[in-house]
């Protein structure tokens, strides 16, 4: 326990605020390696039951104390395919990282052994330096999988099918695959080229992708099992209907989902006004309200966008603050501003219809509620005008029902959200579904835990046919 | 990857692009649009309905009008280059059933989405009278067409180049007034022609349904963008639509979220014709 917690490099807050390129700049070797130092390897593992997919950490960080870069991501990637996105993105203080001895003993998460980075480094090692091997594919089984959907879940569905010898289709409504890693999460998170890097060895493992191919319009479910002769299907189409506030004006002119501002913004390279085609709405004070990791990206997105000042409006406190406590430290730095404790009532408009303000309410912090959170509670008669011309809603995804509407038999339950049994299998034969869509809008790791379980069974049945 | 087998101007800003989409050719019904992207780096997603279909050779027909930077890009490709994305079909089918009497209306580009349709009305056994207007005789599109449909044709334009001289909502007045009245009217056209035919029916109780053309992105009901106000409730165009009642939709708020961009469209759109005749005069020079 002699060993520092060793901080990650990161790029200065006031300069990276202009850049979309990577905000954290990840481990060197001799970091990482004394960061492994830290871990006991403790008997119980207790961090191996917080991680959704019980990734083996006790065992990769020992080939990483041993310099064995290669042994460590291979670990890994025996329950996590996408060991470069989740070191990245995984909510670790609340997971495997919450549980770590030394964090406990410390009495501090924040100094538990950082599990999330040393997963991102060996991953980056292992791209960096070319020693990514495809998995071993089976030979053909003649057996056709389709995975509708690209996101983490897709992608794992679809490397452990056609690791068994099944032919796999993954078909993406957009223009390039992904799913929310590349129309969602900002590039200076998540680089799009690790993305593009788990798709090209899918494309390696011999798994076709569909672009521009909307199930349930372009073809439906049943045409791709009744006539295209798919043996089974995977659907891993994600949460993507955005709630608004429904509050008077949210259709004003500079109102904005954050799915739309930020698919603006990564996918359609709005961030390079000069070569790409697609607009982005010019700002000057913006206003996100929401307190999860979609507002901080939208947040700090708006930033790099050119906004003089980003303003987060959230009902609760930091306490309560769904989103991951590095981006939210990131976000601090960047100097965006935290107002706790208030949401709107409306949103003010001009004469053009464009928006120049809202109404905030405040409020206080009562009983804990369902989710045990201290619930919020408004208090009468503190409204006030905040001076704002832009507004970008990240309160959340719903299911979304366009693939739902077009297949007639699949449960779904009073939210939309698709219901499967313990094995994901939904209410069709040979159809499963896993992901955002089951879960309403959840984590990467999680999507990719309903995959990977959901490509078990969908293996089992295809076994048997 | 879409190539392009048939291209044909029909006004100065107005053309007809057939494209290999089969799939889309197969599951298409009227009503239902696309999205297009030129290029996946740097292209805009922009809506455009499909015009017409064939199965049998599996290809999509649009008609598009210069408007901005991308439908510029796209009219400058020729038979042969290709598209690289197009989705679809999106949206809802219309409603096609027999009404008895459809009063159809195009305005300007409108025209082309309205083909589909009125064919389908008239499939269904309805009387179609076709209004078509358009600002001058040169912008008047699809006339052919839409005669060898309609039982009634009424073509007016603004300064009465062409036909009679007068907006959209006059012969749709007039036609509102007979007794009986027309069972329903569909109207498309720009969002300002839709409101006011909308409002020219209201009185008469005539069913009136619209096909807006809100900015879009995904199309897929993600992103919200293309929303509108359509009796007080907060409606997708893309998902929920496009046609709904016109009666209904808050015209106003639609036009003003239609200029969300407009700084950067005219500055788009002035490069691109700045583009586009360095191109033009590079390709004369090369000659
Ligand atoms: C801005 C943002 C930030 C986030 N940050 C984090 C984070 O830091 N950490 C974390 O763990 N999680 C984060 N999440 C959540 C995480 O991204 C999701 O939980 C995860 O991506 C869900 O994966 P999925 O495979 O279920 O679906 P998605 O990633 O949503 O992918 C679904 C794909 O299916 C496609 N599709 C939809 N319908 C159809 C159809 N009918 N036919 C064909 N294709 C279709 C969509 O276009 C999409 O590409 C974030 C989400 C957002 C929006
Ligand atoms: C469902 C649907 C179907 C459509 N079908 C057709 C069609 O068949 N043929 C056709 O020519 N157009 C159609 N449109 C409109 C077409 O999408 C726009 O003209 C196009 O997006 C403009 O792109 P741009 O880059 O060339 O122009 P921009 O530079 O983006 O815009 C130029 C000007 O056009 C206006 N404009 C922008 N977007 C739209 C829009 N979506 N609708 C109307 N005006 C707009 C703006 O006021 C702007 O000032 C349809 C739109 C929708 C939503
Ligand atoms: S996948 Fe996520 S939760 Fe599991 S060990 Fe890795 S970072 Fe931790
Ligand atoms: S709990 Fe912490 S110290 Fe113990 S094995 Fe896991 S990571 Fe290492
Ligand atoms: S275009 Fe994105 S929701 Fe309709």
């Amino acid at each position: 326990l002699a060993i520092p917690p060793q901080e990650m490099p990161a790029q200065d807050p006031i300069a990276r605020g202009k850049t979309v390129s990577e905000v954290a700049l990840g481990y060197s070797e001799a970091q990482a390696r004394l960061e492994a130092e830290r871990c006991l390897n403790c008997k119980n593992e207790p961090c191996v039951k917080g991680c959704p997919v019980q990734v083996p950490i006790p065992r990769f960080i020992s080939y990483i104390q041993k310099g064995d870069f290669k042994a460590a991501v291979d670990t890994i990637k025996e329950t996590n395919l996408l060991p470069a996105v989740c070191g990245r993105v995984c909510p670790q203080e609340k997971q495997c990282q919450l549980e770590c001895t030394v964090g406990k003993s410390l009495k501090d998460v924040g100094k538990a052994v950082a599990i999330g980075r040393l997963e991102r480094f060996v991953a980056d090692w292992e791209r960096e330096n070319g020693k990514v091997t495809p998995p071993t594919v089976k030979p053909r089984t003649g057996k056709r999988v389709a995975v509708i959907g690209s996101g983490p879940a897709g992608i794992t569905v679809a490397a452990d099918v056609a690791r068994e010898g099944h032919e796999v289709v993954l078909f993406e409504a957009f223009h390039k695959p992904g799913g929310v890693m590349v129309y969602g999460i900002p590039e200076f998170r998540l680089p799009k080229s690790i993305v593009q890097a788990e798709i090209d060895t899918l494309k390696k493992m011999g798994v076709k992708i569909e672009t521009n191919f909307l199930v349930g319009r372009t073809r439906t479910l049943k045409q791709l099992l009744e006539e295209d002769h798919f043996d089974a299907a995977f659907v891993g189409v994600g949460a993507g209907l955005p709630k608004f506030l429904g509050c008077p004006g949210e259709n004003l002119v500079g109102v904005f989902s954050a799915n739309e501002y930020l698919t603006r913004a990564n996918l359609m390279k709005a961030y390079d006004a000069k070569k790409a085609a697609t607009p982005i709405y010019k700002s000057r004070i913006v206003a996100v309200v929401g307190g999860g990791n979609v507002a901080m990206d939208a947040a700090r997105m708006a930033l790099r966008l050119g906004a003089e000042q980003v303003h987060v409006i959230y009902r609760r406190t930091r306490e309560e603050m769904p989103a991951r406590a590095e981006e939210v430290e990131h976000a601090m730095e960047e100097g965006i501003v935290f107002n706790f404790l208030r949401n709107p009532t409306r949103i003010l408009g001009n004469e053009q219809g464009r928006v120049v303000g809202m109404e905030l309410q405040q409020f206080e912090l009562g009983a804990p509620d369902a989710s045990g959170r201290r619930s919020p509670v408004p208090i009468a008669g503190s409204e006030y005008v905040f001076d704002c011309d832009t507004v970008i809603v990240a309160l959340g995804n719903e299911s979304n029902p366009l693939l739902v509407k077009t297949t007639e038999g699949l449960v779904v339950d009073k939210k939309g959200r698709i219901v499967v049994g313990a094995d994901q299998k939904t209410s069709l034969d040979a159809v499963y579904a896993g992901g955002d869509i089951v879960l309403g809008a959840a984590t990467v790791i999680l999507a990719m835990g309903e995959g990977r379980r959901a490509a078990a069974a969908i293996n089992e049945l295809l076994a048997k046919k | 990857m879409n190539r392009i087998l048939k291209k044909t101007q029909l006004s100065a800003e107005v053309f007809e692009m057939e494209v290999e989409a089969p799939l889309i050719a197969q599951n298409r019904k009227a009503g239902q649009f696309i999205i297009v992207q030129i290029d996946s780096e740097w292209g805009e997603r922009i809506p455009l309905t499909i015009a017409d279909a064939d199965p049998k050779t599996g290809t999509i027909t649009m008609v598009f009008q210069t408007v901005g930077a991308s439908t510029h890009r796209l009219a400058a490709k020729n038979v042969g280059d290709y598209v690289e994305n197009i989705l679809g079909p999106l949206g809802n089918p219309t409603h096609i059933e027999k009404f008895g009497t459809v009063v159809c209306v195009g305005g300007g580009i409108g025209v082309a989405p309205l083909h589909p349709i009125a064919q389908a009305m008239k499939a269904a056994g309805n009387k179609v009278i076709i209004i078509i207007g358009a600002r001058n005789k040169d912008l008047v599109i699809f006339e052919d067409r839409m005669r060898k449909i309609a039982d009634e044709l009424v073509i007016v334009t603004d300064d009465g180049s062409y036909g009679r001289k007068a907006l959209v909502t006059e012969p749709l007045k007039e036609y509102c007034s007979q007794d009986p009245k027309p069972d329903l009217a569909v109207a498309i056209g720009p969002p300002i022609m839709m409101k006011f035919c909308a409002e020219t029916t209201r009185p008469f109780q005539v069913p009136t349904v619209v096909s807006l053309n809100t900015i879009m992105i995904d199309g897929t009901g993600m992103c919200g963008g293309c929303r509108v106000s359509v009796g007080g409730e907060t409606k997708f165009v893309c998902v929920d639509g496009p046609e709904f009642d016109g009666h209904k939709v808050d015209f106003d708020n639609m036009m003003t979220r239609l200029r969300a961009y407009k700084e950067k469209e005219e500055e788009d759109h002035h490069v691109c014709h700045l583009e586009l005749q360095i191109e033009s005069m590079e390709h004369k020079g090369g000659r």
